[in-house]
């Protein structure tokens, strides 16, 4: 083995920013020497030799496999459960239902009324029912198969276009109604009126599942009256707070550790109710329990982005100025309150400049999966809308769809209370930039319709977006502790959910101590040894993460430099880091290196802890996207190919150019999902069932999807008021604009407006007929 | 590339006795004349129940392992919560993802879809099995430098996929990796950059 234990601390020779005083945050970097650089991520040996450890990889001593039986009804009241036979099976060691003592507990209490963790009221199917324990995961299996159950079959709504006429079956006693919200500034009618043009569209966006690749799960064991976790999770303090609430614990004897987990996008944001489940097979079997639900049940019981029914109106000058927006949309989370319509009107009221804007959002229950959060939760269905909207105007008044935009961008949010500035933005940049490396207007004009002859046809697209979160916010406390060699270990409790949050934490701390990468010890997600953070989601992780860090990194130096004041009998302001030594400003012969500072010796650490400072007053922080493609449609056939993408995206400063492009190519990949692949279909007519319930027959984009050629433009505007780093979000802007940007430019090919996701060969060549039929 | 679904046996297993060595779990899936042997030994008249667990040799990374598998055990289950090696990863159990991607007689199979009494007599690498010691197999070393996964769940059947594709096609085209990872599924989207890892690992595994 090398010897690694030198040369720890400055050896890379780099000028580190200068200090503040203590107690004063450090200003934005000017320029930085290792953030913005393309470095691989700091667990990619782990990640690709086998080593990590995922919440499904974990195998304790004694461990049993649990198992959920669950409602095979979209809509069942339970008369009876009977385990009798299946506790007796080989191998069980616990089984637990509604009746089980133990296992009666309220799940949720919300505007629909309560929910038990085995509800007897099954509102969807995949709600859970029962559960077992057994010593293989084929035993558990066998025994679940095992339990009878008396279900009261009764009648459903699947499709929340129903879901409200009358004598629709009700899935809450208040109704199928979950609650409306409106927005209103200035005057449509008056905008209306003063438009040029006013078009009028319907459109929709079908229900997407986030299957993530890592099957949500946990394992649970407790040691006496405390329990441990590991969870596959985007939040390990909010799954202890749920799993305590639930079960009535004291949060310091519930114990999450999350430290990889194998994709979210949203859906593990929250605890589950196997998380709770697995807790009590546990604790009835006194053994630890494993418990990954089947690939099944994640397509039935753990989230989806939900359908989107939405109209928009909309006024333009000749001149290219919006006049009036009118948005409507009907929506669902599910059968239970799940934010169905959340943030779907956010473009609409806010991504362009338009003094008349008015949004309805109607959220219906139905007998469904609730939604949870998915990656830029309502944005991707809004900018479907808009984005589609937006090319139409641009060729009813004879403008190109680049320079529509750039005649419309607002510099401040116009939605929020008192029009608060963004702090940047780099929209124009993006829209500009992007078209310039597409080589936009030449496209445009060798591609579309009328460009060709034959069956296959090009076409070129774009959108735009924005979202409405990414800035980050407090709160979230940072450790980092320098040891006397100059190695690092930084402690977090956020989640890195392949974003490459460890790696760009790490990078960090080496911009501002100086200190390699690879001597970076990283500790996170664990609430029993780290930090508060909230869940890594929102695109907030870098900005709100990012600043803490660089905070506490600063208090090393601080406190270092303390320690050099009192070594060398100077005052602290003079001093400053030259290298691996700590100089006098005024006398250079008055200097010492850090490694050998006695107090550093006698403590053995320094420890500097950072918190998340307050966000800027009265501004906003949001990034900014333009996405550019070009299509292929082979009109005989109805096949859809994707030929190239450009990504230009405002997410303030780059931290990690090499994960950054990655997580902008991911994004468009998912966007490719939306527009042309993914449909959740339930049989509405007869059972109410999901019919396409595997990826085999719920496509996702493969390696063959995806177009070879995609080029990513980081555009900075330099924003040294979002935060000590100027970083913005990055994660879920990246596939807000995709599914819009293809449906231009198909309908630039071929002429045909395609309103409703996805556009696959069947809708393509259906549409394509009716138009020859036509003539 | 070759299907990565397990071949059907074509020397005179009947369905019905296949079923009945394997019990009810392994229904859909094909003999082999491993599968054969297993069968024999359990004589002819004999039905195995599906929870009677009998003696599986397995040679895996070039070691031998002996473990005590019920016939319905997959090949997963096996290398995963017996033996301990969880590099392959259950992303479905059930032949969609293509994250318990491992090398059998070196072509890429699907784990799950293989049962452990099928891999007897059979060499099967898994992404533990590349590296060298505690160094990285090229495949494994282009997939970090390039940043080829995100959360890393779907990366060792990627890297086991383009494994397989590199020893059956050294100089592979573009279209060619493409079609060698269309079995994998990544939903984080990382296909881009495994593109580019796949293209690496074949110049790193040729020397350059």
């Amino acid at each position: 083995m090398a010897d690694e234990s030198q040369d720890i601390y400055y050896v890379q020779g780099i000028p580190v920013p200068e200090t503040p005083l203590p107690g004063r945050e450090p200003p934005a970097w000017k320029q930085t020497n290792v953030v913005g650089q393309r470095v691989p991520r700091v667990d990619a040996y782990e990640r690709v030799s086998g080593s990590a450890v995922y919440p499904s990889d974990i195998h304790l001593p004694n461990m049993l496999y649990g198992a959920i039986l669950r409602c095979p009804h979209a809509h069942a009241r339970i008369r009876s459960v009977e385990t009798v036979a299946a506790s007796k099976m080989p191998g069980v060691r616990a089984v637990i239902s509604g009746t089980t003592p133990e296992a009666d507990r309220v799940w949720k209490k919300d505007a629909a009324g309560e929910t038990r963790l085995f509800d007897p009221h099954c509102r969807f199917e995949g709600e859970a029912v029962a559960a077992v324990a057994a010593e293989s995961p084929y035993q558990a299996r066998d025994a679940i198969n095992a339990i009878r159950v008396d279900y009261e079959v009764l009648p459903f709504v699947a499709d929340e276009r129903k879901a409200l006429q009358a004598g629709s079956p009700v899935v809450h006693a208040k109704g199928n109604l979950s609650k409306t919200d409106t927005y209103e500034r200035g005057d449509v009618a008056q905008g209306f009126a003063a438009a040029d043009v006013v078009l009028d569209q319907s459109y929709r966006t079908e229900c997407e599942l986030h299957t993530p690749l890592e099957p949500h799960g946990c394992v649970a064991n407790w040691e006496g009256r405390s329990l441990t976790v590991w969870e596959s999770s985007q939040g390990v303090y909010a799954v202890q707070s749920k799993v305590a609430e639930v079960l009535k614990l004291p949060l310091a004897r519930v114990r999450v550790i999350g430290h990889y987990m194998g994709g979210g996008f949203g859906s593990k944001l929250e605890a589950g109710k196997y998380t709770v489940i697995a807790a009590l097979l546990a604790k009835q079997a006194a053994r630890p329990v494993k418990l990954v639900l089947t690939r099944e049940e994640t397509f039935l019981a753990v989230g989806n982005r939900p359908p989107s029914n939405m109209t928009l109106k909309a006024g333009v000058k000749r001149d290219g100025a919006l006049t009036a927006l009118e948005f409507s949309c009907l929506g669902t989370g599910g059968a239970y309150p799940a934010g169905g319509t959340s943030l779907v009107d956010w473009l609409i009221r806010d991504l362009y400049t338009c003094p008349n804007v008015r949004t309805t959002c109607s959220d219906v229950f139905v007998h469904a999966g609730p939604a949870r959060p998915f990656r830029a939760p309502g944005h991707p269905q809004g900018a479907w809308a808009l984005e589609q909207m937006m090319d139409a105007l641009a060729e009813a008044i004879g403008m190109d769809p680049v320079q529509l935009r750039l005649k419309n961008i607002p510099v401040f949010s116009q939605a929020r209370e008192g029009n608060p500035a963004y702090t940047s933005t780099g929209f124009k940049e993006c829209l500009e930039q992007g078209a310039a490396a597409f080589g936009w207007e030449k496209a445009r004009r060798e591609t579309g319709a009328n460009a060709a002859q034959g069956p296959l046809r090009r076409g070129v697209g774009m959108a735009g977006g924005l979202w409405v979160a990414g800035g980050g916010r407090p709160p979230s406390t940072v450790i980092v502790k320098l040891f006397s060699d100059g190695s690092v270990n930084l402690n977090m409790g956020a989640s890195d959910l392949g974003t490459g949050t460890k790696s760009v934490m790490a990078m960090v701390v080496a911009e501002e101590l100086g200190v390699r990468p690879d001597a970076i010890q990283i500790e996170n997600a664990d609430t029993g040894t780290t930090q508060y953070a909230t869940p890594s989601g929102g695109s907030k992780t870098v900005p709100t993460e990012a600043p803490a860090v660089r905070n506490a990194a600063v208090q090393v130096k601080q406190k270092l430099l303390e320690m050099a004041a009192e070594a060398l009998k100077a005052d602290l302001s003079e001093l400053a880091y030259q290298g691996r030594e700590i100089v006098s400003r005024r006398d250079s012969s008055q200097r010492i290196a850090v490694k050998d500072l006695d107090a550093l010796k006698r403590q053995g650490v320094v420890v500097g802890v950072g918190y998340r400072g307050p966000n800027p007053k009265n501004k906003v922080v949001n990034p900014f996207a333009a996405q550019f493609c070009e299509v292929e449609v082979n009109t005989r056939t109805g096949e859809l190919k994707i030929l190239r993408f450009v990504a230009a995206h405002d997410s303030g400063r780059v931290m990690n150019r090499l994960t950054y492009d990655n997580q902008v190519f991911g994004g468009i990949t998912m966007g490719i999902g939306l527009a042309m692949t993914e449909v959740r279909i339930l049989d509405a007519g007869q059972t109410g069932k999901m019919v396409n319930r595997s990826w085999h027959d719920y496509k996702l984009p493969t390696a063959l999807d995806v177009p070879a050629d995609m080029l990513s433009i980081p555009i900075d505007p330099g924003d040294a008021e979002a935060n000590n780093t100027g970083a913005k979000g990055l994660g879920e802007p990246v596939t807000i604009p995709t599914a819009a940007a293809i449906a231009n430019a198909v309908y630039h090919a071929t002429g045909l407006r395609i309103t409703q996701t996805p556009i696959h060969p069947l809708q393509l060549v259906q549409r394509l007929a009716e138009r020859r039929k036509e003539g | 590339m070759s299907s990565k679904n397990p071949q059907a046996g074509s020397d005179g297993v009947t369905r019905r006795r296949f079923l009945t060595s394997v019990g009810a779990g392994a229904i859909g899936v094909a003999a082999t004349e491993n599968l054969l042997a297993a069968g024999r030994e359990t004589g002819e008249s004999q039905v195995m129940p599906a929870g009677q667990a009998s003696t599986v040799s397995l040679r895996i990374n070039g070691e031998a392992h002996v473990v005590l598998a019920e016939p319905r055990w997959t090949l997963l289950h096996v290398l995963r919560e017996i033996i301990g090696l969880t590099g392959a990863k259950p992303g479905c159990e059930r032949g969609e993802c293509g994250a318990c991607t491992v090398l059998i007689d070196g072509v890429p199979r699907y784990a799950c879809l293989t049962l452990a009494v099928e891999a007897q007599g059979r060499e099967v690498t898994t992404l533990e099995g590349l590296l060298d010691g505690e160094t990285l197999g090229p495949v494994q070393k282009a997939f970090a430098e390039a940043d080829a996964l995100q959360c890393g769940y779907c990366t060792p059947g990627q890297i086991m996929s383009v494994e397989g594709l590199l020893r059956a096609n050294p100089d592979p085209s573009a279209e060619e990796i493409r079609r060698g990872v269309s079995g994998n599924l990544c939903r984080c989207g990382a296909y881009h950059h495994i593109f580019q890892a796949a293209r690496r690992a074949a110049e790193l595994k040729r020397g350059k």
